[in-house]
C-alpha cells in the first residue's frame, strides 16, 4: 500500500526518482480508493513545464473529480497513453501501470514530500 | 474522512454493511453506504442486467389514517389521491403555497382512509412537522412510523426471480406501482413493486428488527443468480440516467413542480390543494426556465451537480445532477435553462472549472428499459 521507493505528497500524489534525472508520477492506492471506479484522466502535453504544487491534470471517477499536483517542479516528457482507452488501470495498479506523466525533474526535490512512513501515518490519520 | 462532530444516524442494517466492507459516506445524516467493494460501475450494471439490493431504511414513514385521511393528503399534495386504488402507491410531493417543494414522496393507499406517505430520509423531521401543522381540523391521526421500519429495495430483470422463491404472495400479478402485504423469507413485508433506478423491482417494508434477516435472506437467494448489494453512489448515476428528481438537485423550495418537468403529478382540476393557486398562475405564464437533458460533446468534459450553465461569460442557467453515464457510456446531465433554449438538438455551454466547454440538449429519458 506504500512502496518504500516512493515520494509522496499531502494530496496523495507519488513521485518515484529513477535516478537519471526522470521520474514517474501518479497516484497514491488510497487517493484511487477514495475517488472509486476513474473514468477519465486529463494530462498535460508533453513539453510543458509544471511547478511544484501546480496542477497537471485531473482525474475523475463517476462521482467525483480530483486535482493532480506536481510533486516537485518537473517537465513533462510522456504520458501514460494506456489511461485514455483504460483509465481504470489508475484503479487496479496505482503504483505500476496506473502512473500518469514522465517528467524530469528541475532542481533539488521538494523539501515537502513524504516518505512512505510519514504518508502512512497521514493516511492512517485522515481516515479516522 | 472528517471528523464529525455530530452522530450519524444508523439503519438497521449498518453492520451488515460494515461485514460487506461497504464505503460509508454522511448522507443527510445518515451513515449510509456509498459502494462496496465491487464499485459503482459494477453495481451499476448488476442492476441494469441482474439485479442489485439497496438499504433504504433512512427514508420516511408517516401514516395517516382515520375518516379525515384522504381530505388532508389531497390537501398536502397535488396529484389525485381519490383516484388511487387501494393497493396502489403514486409519486407525488409536499408543496408550499408557493408551489415549490417541500419534498417529493410516495403515497401508498393502505385503505379507503389510510395513507402511508414515504419520504425522503432527509427531509423527513419537516416533512412530519409539515403534515402535523396541516392535519389540525381533519379526523385523522398521523404517525411519525419511521424509526420502527426498515426498507431494502431489489431492483434489477431477475428481482422476480430471486425474490419469488422467498414468498408465497404471486408477484408477477403485482402491477408496477401497485403493492401488497405478504411474507418474505417468513418475515411480515407491505411488498411494493416500485424503485428508483428504471428497472423492474421490489421495495419491502418491514419491521426495523427484521430489517437484516431480511437482507441477508435476499442476499442469500441472489447471490447465486448475480446480486450485488449496491450503494448510493449507482443509486444516483441508475436514477439521473432515468430523469428521475432527487429533492436538493432538481427539485428543491426555489424550483415549482411545473418547471420541474413534474405537470404529470400535478391536478390542477382535483380540486383544492396547497399550491394549486401558484401553479395555475404559473401554467398560465410562459415558463421563463426549464430542465433539460444534455450531453457533454467531449470526453473530457465531464459536468457536475451545481456547475453553472453560461453564456457569453454570463449565467444563465445550472446543472442540478451530472456525471459520466455507466449504461450510455457518454457524460451526461440535467440542468436548468432559459425556455428559449430548452430545443433538442439545441446547444449550451456548461462551465467546468473556469472552462466554459459544448453541450448538447438531448431527449430524457437517458435511459428506458425495453418492456
Amino acid at each position: 500500500m506504500f512502496p518504500a521507493d516512493l515520494k509522496y505528497t499531502k494530496d496523495h500524489e507519488w513521485l518515484k526518482p529513477a535516478g537519471d534525472g526522470t521520474a514517474l508520477v501518479g497516484i497514491t492506492h488510497y487517493a484511487q480508493d477514495a475517488l472509486g471506479d476513474v473514468v477519465f484522466v486529463d494530462l498535460p502535453e508533453v513539453g510543458e513545464a509544471i511547478g511544484h504544487g501546480e496542477e497537471f491534470g485531473t482525474v475523475e471517477s463517476v462521482k467525483t473529480v480530483s486535482e493532480l499536483n506536481m510533486p516537485s517542479d518537473a517537465e513533462i516528457l510522456e504520458v501514460n497513453g494506456l489511461l485514455a482507452d483504460h483509465p481504470e488501470a489508475v484503479n487496479e495498479d496505482p503504483y505500476g501501470k496506473g502512473w500518469m506523466v514522465k517528467v524530469r525533474l528541475k532542481g533539488a526535490l521538494a523539501a515537502d514530500l513524504l516518505d512512505a512512513k510519514a504518508y502512512e501515518a497521514l493516511v492512517s490519520a485522515e481516515s479516522h | 474522512m472528517s471528523n464529525t462532530a455530530v452522530e450519524l444516524m444508523k439503519t438497521p442494517l449498518n453492520a451488515a454493511h460494515r461485514a460487506l466492507i461497504a464505503k460509508m459516506v454522511d448522507f443527510g445524516g445518515w451513515d449510509m453506504p456509498v459502494q462496496y467493494p465491487a464499485g459503482i460501475l459494477a453495481e451499476h450494471e448488476a442492476v441494469r442486467t441482474r439485479a442489485g439490493l439497496f438499504d433504504v431504511s433512512h427514508m420516511g414513514e408517516i401514516r395517516v389514517k382515520g375518516p379525515g385521511a384522504l381530505a388532508l393528503v389531497e390537501h398536502l399534495t397535488p396529484n389525485a389521491v381519490s383516484k388511487l386504488a387501494i393497493g396502489q402507491v403514486h409519486y407525488t410531493a409536499f408543496l408550499y403555497e408557493n408551489g415549490t417543494f417541500v419534498d417529493d414522496l410516495l403515497v401508498y393507499r393502505e385503505g379507503e382512509q389510510e395513507f402511508l406517505l414515504v419520504v425522503n430520509a432527509g427531509n423527513s423531521d419537516k416533512d412530519f412537522a409539515w403534515v402535523q401543522q396541516h392535519a389540525k381540523g381533519y379526523d385523522c391521526t398521523v404517525v411519525n412510523e419511521s424509526p420502527a421500519t426498515g426498507q431494502i429495495a431489489l431492483q434489477g430483470p431477475l428481482s422476480v426471480s430471486i425474490l419469488q422463491p422467498l414468498t408465497k404472495t404471486p408477484l408477477e400479478p403485482i402491477g408496477y406501482y401497485f403493492f401488497t402485504h405478504g411474507e418474505v423469507a417468513g418475515i411480515k413485508c407491505l411488498i411494493s413493486r416500485t424503485g428508483y433506478t428504471g428497472e423492474d423491482g421490489f421495495e419491502l417494508y418491514c419491521a426495523a428488527g427484521d430489517t437484516e434477516r431480511l437482507w441477508n435472506a435476499v442476499m442469500a437467494a441472489g447471490t447465486p443468480q448475480g446480486l450485488l448489494p449496491a450503494g448510493l453512489g449507482c443509486r444516483n448515476t441508475l436514477r439521473l440516467e432515468c430523469k428521475m428528481a432527487l429533492y436538493g438537485h432538481e427539485i428543491d423550495d426555489t424550483i415549482h413542480a411545473l418547471e420541474a418537468g413534474l405537470a404529470w403529478i400535478v391536478k390542477l382540476d382535483k380540486g383544492d390543494f396547497i399550491g394549486r393557486a401558484a401553479l395555475l398562475a404559473a401554467k398560465a405564464a410562459p415558463a421563463p426556465r426549464k430542465l433539460v437533458g444534455f450531453k457533454t460533446l467531449e470526453k473530457r468534459d465531464i459536468a457536475r451537480d451545481h456547475m453553472p450553465v453560461v453564456q457569453d461569460g454570463k449565467q444563465i442557467g445550472f446543472v442540478t445532477s451530472a456525471a459520466p453515464s455507466p449504461t450510455c457510456g457518454i457524460n451526461l446531465g440535467l440542468a436548468y435553462v432559459p425556455t428559449e433554449l430548452a430545443k433538442t438538438g439545441g446547444r449550451i455551454q456548461i462551465e467546468i472549472r473556469g472552462r466554459a466547454v459544448a453541450a448538447e440538449i438531448i431527449p430524457t429519458p437517458f435511459y428506458k428499459r425495453a418492456k
